[in-house]
C-alpha cells in the first residue's frame, strides 16, 4: 500500500508540489508578519514550525484516500480479503514518508528565511518532530479514511482532527520551544512521555477501529 | 453442465430511506451457471449485485455465496468471489503489471513477475504491462479489471454491465473467458440492460422489475425478439 501511494505521488507530484507551494506561501507570510525582530520570532518560532507542520499535513493527510476514490478503487479495499489493518499501516507508512519530506524541506526554509542556526538543537529536534508527525499522522490517516465518504469532507477533517490533536500539539510545541532554547532533552521528558503516549494510543485506536471505519 | 448452487439469495428486501429497492428476491445460481440479470435503470440490478458482493447489507433477507453468509460471514465471500463493477479498481498512474502487482499482494496472492505475465497474457495485455493505465481505452481497463480479478481464481463472478465500452473483438474475446469460467465450474451473476449477443453466454435470464424477479426463464430457447418480447411485458406489467 505504502510503496503503491507513493509510487502514485512520485508520478503525478499532486500533493508533494501543492504541499511545497503551499509551505512558501505561509513562510513568506510568516516573513512579513514577523520582521526582522530575531527576539520576536525566537519566542514565536515553535509554535510557527508546528503550524507550518501542521497546516501543510491537513493539506497532505486529507488526500490520502482521495486517490482510491479518483480511482475507483475504494470497494476494491473493501473486498480484497485478509486484515484491513495492513491497509491502515500502509496508508499510514506513506502518508509519514510524505510528511517527513515536506517537514523537512520545510524546517530547511526556515533556516533559509529566518537565518536560525539549529546545528546544535538539530537531533532533539529530529525526535520531537519524529514523535509528532507519528502521532499526527497516526490519529490523521484514520480521521482521513472516517471522512472521505462524506460530503463536506474538506471541512470536516480538520474540525474533526484538531481536538483530538491537543496533546500531540502542546508537546510537541512545547518540546521544540525548549530544544530550541538548547535546553537538555531530560528537562521536556514528560512531554516526550506524553508524546511517546500518545503516539502508542494513537496507532492502536487506529489499527482496532480501521475495519469498521472502511465498511462504514 | 450445471451444479450445486453457489449462489443463493432468499427473500433479500433493502431499503433506502423510504425506498424498497429490493422487496423479496429469490433466485439461485449454480455452479457453471450463468444468469443475466435484466431490469431498467434503477430496478435495483447494482443494489443486488453489491449485496451479493458483500458491499451493502440487506435490511432483510438471506445471501449466501458458497456455504458462506454474505453478512456474517464477508470475508470468506471476499475469497471466493471477483467483482468487476461500473468502477475497475485500477490506478491511473501505476502500468498494468503494478496495478497486478498491488492487488495480489494486498489479497497475499502470489505476485511474482512470471505469475503477472501470465496473467496479462490472459487478457491479451501482455505488450502492455508496463504502460501506465491512463492512456488506455475503456475496453483495455476493464481487461485488465478481470485479469486482477482473475488472480484470485474466484468460483462466482459478479458482472456490472462486463460488455459496456467493449468492441466487437473484445466482447468476443471476453465471451469466450467466461464460456471457460462456466466449464470450470464457476457461477457468474452479470447485471445488464442490453438485450445484444452477451446475453448468448447466459443459461438463464431473470428480469428484476418493482423490486422483485419477475421472469426467470432458461434463455436457450429465446431468441433476441423474445427476450425483447418479455422485457417489455414484465417490465410494464411490475410499473
Amino acid at each position: 500500500m505504502a510503496w503503491k501511494d507513493l509510487l502514485v505521488e512520485r508520478r503525478s507530484k499532486e500533493t508533494l508540489n501543492a504541499l511545497l507551494f503551499f509551505s512558501l506561501a505561509l513562510l513568506f507570510v510568516f516573513q512579513f508578519a514577523l520582521g526582522p525582530d530575531r527576539e520576536r520570532l525566537a519566542s514565536v518560532l515553535p509554535g510557527l514550525l508546528w503550524l507550518g507542520f501542521i497546516l501543510s499535513g491537513i493539506l497532505g493527510l486529507g488526500r490520502v484516500f482521495l486517490v482510491e476514490r479518483e480511482n475507483d478503487c475504494w470497494e476494491g479495499l473493501l473486498l480484497a480479503p485478509g486484515d484491513k489493518s495492513a491497509i491502515y499501516l500502509g496508508k499510514l507508512a506513506g502518508s509519514l514518508v510524505l510528511m517527513l519530506v515536506v517537514e523537512a524541506l520545510v524546517l530547511a526554509l526556515f533556516v533559509l528565511f529566518f537565518d536560525v542556526d539549529l546545528g546544535p538543537a538539530l537531533p532533539g529536534l529530529t525526535l520531537v518532530i519524529l514523535l509528532g508527525t507519528v502521532g499526527f499522522a497516526a490519529l490523521g490517516t484514520l480521521f482521513a479514511a472516517m471522512t472521505a465518504q462524506v460530503r463536506a469532507r474538506e471541512l470536516l477533517f480538520p474540525v474533526l482532527l484538531l481536538p483530538v490533536l491537543v496533546p500531540v500539539l502542546l508537546a510537541t510545541v512545547k518540546a521544540t520551544e525548549a530544544v530550541l532554547l538548547r535546553e537538555p532533552l531530560a528537562d521536556v521528558a514528560h512531554w516526550l512521555k506524553l508524546l511517546v503516549a500518545a503516539d502508542v494510543v494513537y496507532l492502536v485506536v487506529g489499527l482496532l477501529t480501521f475495519d469498521f471505519i472502511l465498511e462504514g | 453442465m450445471v451444479g450445486d448452487p453457489l449462489i443463493r439469495v432468499a427473500g433479500l428486501v433493502r431499503v433506502f430511506g423510504p425506498t424498497r429497492v429490493l422487496d423479496g428476491v429469490t433466485f439461485d445460481v449454480a455452479a457453471g451457471e450463468a444468469v443475466a440479470l435484466l431490469g431498467p435503470n434503477g430496478a435495483g440490478k447494482t443494489t443486488l449485485l453489491k449485496i451479493v458482493a458483500t458491499l451493502l447489507r440487506p435490511t432483510r433477507g438471506t445471501v449466501r455465496v458458497g456455504s458462506h453468509d454474505c453478512v456474517s460471514e464477508a470475508e470468506a465471500v471476499r475469497a471466493i468471489i471477483g467483482v468487476v463493477a461500473h468502477g475497475v479498481h485500477v490506478y491511473d498512474d501505476l502500468t498494468a503489471r503494478e496495478n497486478l502487482k498491488f492487488w495480489a499482494t494486498l489479497a497475499g496472492l502470489p505476485a511474482d513477475r512470471d505469475t503477472l505475465a501470465q496473467a496479462l497474457a490472459e487478457v491479451d495485455l501482455e505488450r502492455h504491462a508496463e504502460t501506465r493505465v491512463r492512456t488506455f481505452s475503456a475496453g483495455m481497463k476493464r481487461r485488465l479489471a478481470l485479469a486482477r480479478v482473475g488472480l484470485g481464481r474466484p468460483r462466482v463472478l459478479l458482472l456490472d454491465e462486463p460488455f459496456a465500452g467493449l468492441d466487437a473483438r473484445a466482447r468476443k474475446w471476453l465471451e469466450g473467458r467466461l464460456e471457460t469460467f462456466k466449464s470450470a465450474g464457476g457461477a457468474l451473476l452479470m447485471a445488464t440492460h442490453s438485450f445484444g449477443r452477451e446475453l448468448g453466454t447466459a443459461d438463464r435470464l431473470a428480469i428484476l422489475a418493482g423490486g422483485r424477479i419477475v421472469l426467470d426463464t432458461p434463455r436457450a430457447a429465446l431468441g433476441p425478439d423474445d427476450i425483447q418480447r418479455l422485457y417489455v411485458a414484465h417490465t410494464e406489467e411490475a410499473s
